[in-house]
């Protein structure tokens, strides 16, 4: 799960990680009066999930309260375009007011699970304010790295390690590696799956101070972060992901023709290969679940529909413990129940496959059945209007 | 023989009381499994089937000769139930629960490091030596004994892989799910190292998926000490970068972790990867022939 930068902040500041004096504002007069009230110079920066935004136009610096206001004006209702958000841009409902810091050096700091040593790792550049990735291919000697022992935790002498690393000296140090020792004790507590300070700024009085924060959090440990979970933008996400996620069932939305339905997540990123092996296009990923029953593929079509791209459906069940007849009769219910106006493919293989195939031929819906992964894929392109 | 368990495994279900964890004790029974005891705290004394349900791991250890144990409990108490079973002396823990926090599993995968345990999972089917012992949620009936190892990250595409080699008439040694998420008990190369050793396994089906650099290090340890050939084929060439593909490993980060990427290091030491899921079994098929 991801927050906006201002959610972001406001958890730092409840682990005392020093950050910007800023505010939210959710009109052009609310920015107004923000400014007027921190005085002096300001930042304007429209709150969206997707990074890039200062290349997009969503970070202006402006002089007074008239000129924020002016700022957020131009940024709130409107859709911003980065290199993360594809061409649509993503519409801004809030911004964040900040007071501007003189800023002497910009540095990044970054926490991920690293798999490799499965530990989690402590990151810290020189090189702040740009795109970490691009660091760390290009220059992978200038990121330093500490990884915390899962048992103790990440020490205070790492903490040195990196401030010092960083080329950080006296009072300036002791405070960025007691600002490492507080972010790593949010990321953990938090159960975040990623936070990044990119940039950390050390002002012209030689603080230590959050300018930017991201945190993504790991979804399977919400249910012990109800405080978490509040903080979810749905405007931010797909709806279509978004209902599909209330009805259990994972989904991802593509771009292609042919709607995908398949039990359990490897091989449904199988079929969308396959799918393209074949010479057409996944319109989705979408996992229906071990059971696979009426209820279950009745969402599944409602979502997979609900996209206008989709010509044909794929439907890939491979049963184990759920027998494919059972599947079938539920395959049958559903397209009853959402009113099927397109072909659909069904594949069976498993327990029973022959007798759930019967089952699909016999219903007198327009189904077509295939026997074997490829045959599928090849049948369902076909269905969707040919290769492309 | 075959690796991780056979007909001589004696396995404890822990949360043998729980809908998913009965239902799947009485499918592996149903194969032939020697499940020997269950464990639900607070249910010590009743019986599931039969088989007696124990307060403790320990007690079922202790009681029964339990030597390998099944997880079936909620994510929430997944931490727990992997570091009882370690301490109670059991050599193989299967987690089977999907949704455990990385957090945690980072925590006990550390904290069993010095126990003389396996830990396959979490979030996996389990491992099934065909015609002996199905630990797991796996169809048994698609297995057929054999002499081909798989190793996968995935549930259904294991499945799948496995029916087109039964298909074939190819049988399998043992087939292990090691599990989607990003932190896991067992990884390609643990297993990749078992079977390497293991007589009567001839060649290796290893299914990828995108996400990590598992199939990287795979690769390298395949071109340094593998002594068998190894089919490989990576799901998720079609995935858009930074989502999340149903499994919490399955993502594109950072660009990095993506199939190309995996299949390249592969090839590169000596693997025939597939590159269409539905070819996994022919080329193990031309593998074997050569």
């Amino acid at each position: 799960m991801k927050i906006h930068e201002y959610q972001a902040k406001e958890l730092l500041k409840q682990y005392g990680i020093p950050t910007t004096n800023a505010q939210v504002a959710t009109s052009a007069k609310d920015a107004f009066r923000i400014a007027k009230d921190l005085g002096g110079k300001v930042v304007v920066k429209a709150q969206i999930h997707a990074g890039g935004r200062g290349k997009g136009g969503g970070v202006k610096v402006v002089d007074g309260p008239k000129e924020a206001e002016a700022a957020a004006a131009g940024m709130l209702g409107k859709p911003l375009v980065t290199y993360q958000t594809g061409p649509e841009g993503q519409i801004v409902s809030k911004v964040l007011v900040e007071g501007a810091v003189g800023i002497a050096s910009e540095l990044y700091l970054g926490l991920v699970v690293d798999r490799a040593t499965e530990k989690v790792a402590f990151m810290a550049s020189t090189e702040g304010g740009v795109e970490i990735e691009k660091v760390a291919s290009e220059t992978p000697d200038k990121i330093l790295k500490e990884f915390a022992d899962p048992g103790m935790g990440l020490m205070p002498y790492q903490a040195r390690n990196l401030a010092y690393g960083l080329g950080l000296e006296g009072k300036t140090a002791s405070s960025a590696a007691s600002f490492i020792l507080k972010l790593y004790r949010l990321f953990v507590e938090k159960d975040c799956s990623l936070a990044e300070i990119n940039p950390l700024i050390i002002t012209d009085e030689g603080d230590v101070m959050a300018l930017d924060a991201k945190l993504n959090f790991d979804d399977n440990a919400m249910y012990r972060h109800p405080e978490l979970a509040e903080l979810r933008d749905l405007s931010e996400e797909d709806p279509s992901e978004v209902k599909a996620s209330e009805y259990g069932l994972s989904y991802i939305k593509l771009d292609g023709a042919v709607g995908c339905m398949v039990n359990g997540a490897g091989l449904a990123m199988a079929t969308m290969d396959i799918i393209k092996l074949a010479g057409g296009e996944p319109a989705n990923f979408l996992d229906v679940g071990g059971g696979a029953n009426e209820e279950s593929v009745t969402n599944a079509f409602k979502i997979i529909l609900s996209d206008e791209n989709v010509k044909t459906v794929l439907v890939n069940i491979f049963g184990g413990i759920v027998r494919c007849d059972i599947v079938a009769q539920g395959v049958i219910a559903a397209a009853k129940n959402v009113d099927l106006k397109i072909p659909v493919v069904v594949r069976l293989e498993g327990t029973n496959a022959d007798e759930g195939l019967k089952l699909i031929e016999e219903s007198g819906l327009a189904f077509e059945t295939a026997k074997g992964l490829k045959a599928a894929a090849e049948k369902a392109v076909a269905a969707a209007g040919g290769v492309k | 023989m075959s690796i991780l368990v056979d007909k001589d495994t004696r396995i404890v279900v822990q949360g043998i009381t729980g809908r998913e964890g009965s239902f799947h004790t009485r499918q592996c029974v149903e194969y032939g499994s020697k499940v020997v005891a269950g464990v639900t705290p607070g249910k010590g004394g009743q019986d599931m089937d039969g088989i007696p349900v124990y307060n403790t791991v320990a007690q079922a250890v202790g009681k029964e000769g339990a030597n390998a144990s099944l997880i079936f409990v909620p994510p929430a108490f997944c931490g727990d139930a992997i570091l009882e079973a370690a301490e109670a002396g059991v050599e193989l823990v299967i987690c089977i629960t999907e949704g455990i926090p990385t957090v945690d599993m980072i925590k006990a995968k550390e904290a069993i490091k010095y126990n003389n345990v396996r830990l396959v999972g979490p979030n996996c089917p389990g491992v099934i030596t065909p015609g002996e012992c199905k630990m797991g949620i796996m169809p048994g009936f698609i297995h057929k004994p054999g002499n081909v190892g798989v190793i996968s990250r995935s549930g259904t595409l294991t499945y799948e892989a496995v029916a087109q080699l039964t298909e074939l008439g190819i049988g399998q040694s043992t087939c292990i799910g090691i599990g989607g998420d990003p932190i896991i008990g067992s990884t390609f190369i643990d297993l990749l190292g078992l079977f390497n050793g293991d007589p009567d396994t001839n060649a290796v089906v290893m299914i990828g998926e995108i996400g990590g650099s598992a199939e990287e290090e795979a690769a390298e340890f395949i071109k340094s000490e593998m002594k068998k050939p190894v089919v490989s084929f990576i799901a998720g060439q079609t995935a858009p970068p930074g989502k999340r593909m149903g499994h919490a490993g399955a993502i594109i980060a950072g660009g990095k972790g993506t199939a190309a990427e995996k299949i390249i290091a592969l090839e590169n030491a000596g693997v025939a990867v597939s590159h269409s899921p539905a070819d996994i079994g022919a080329k193990i098929a031309e593998v074997l022939a050569k």
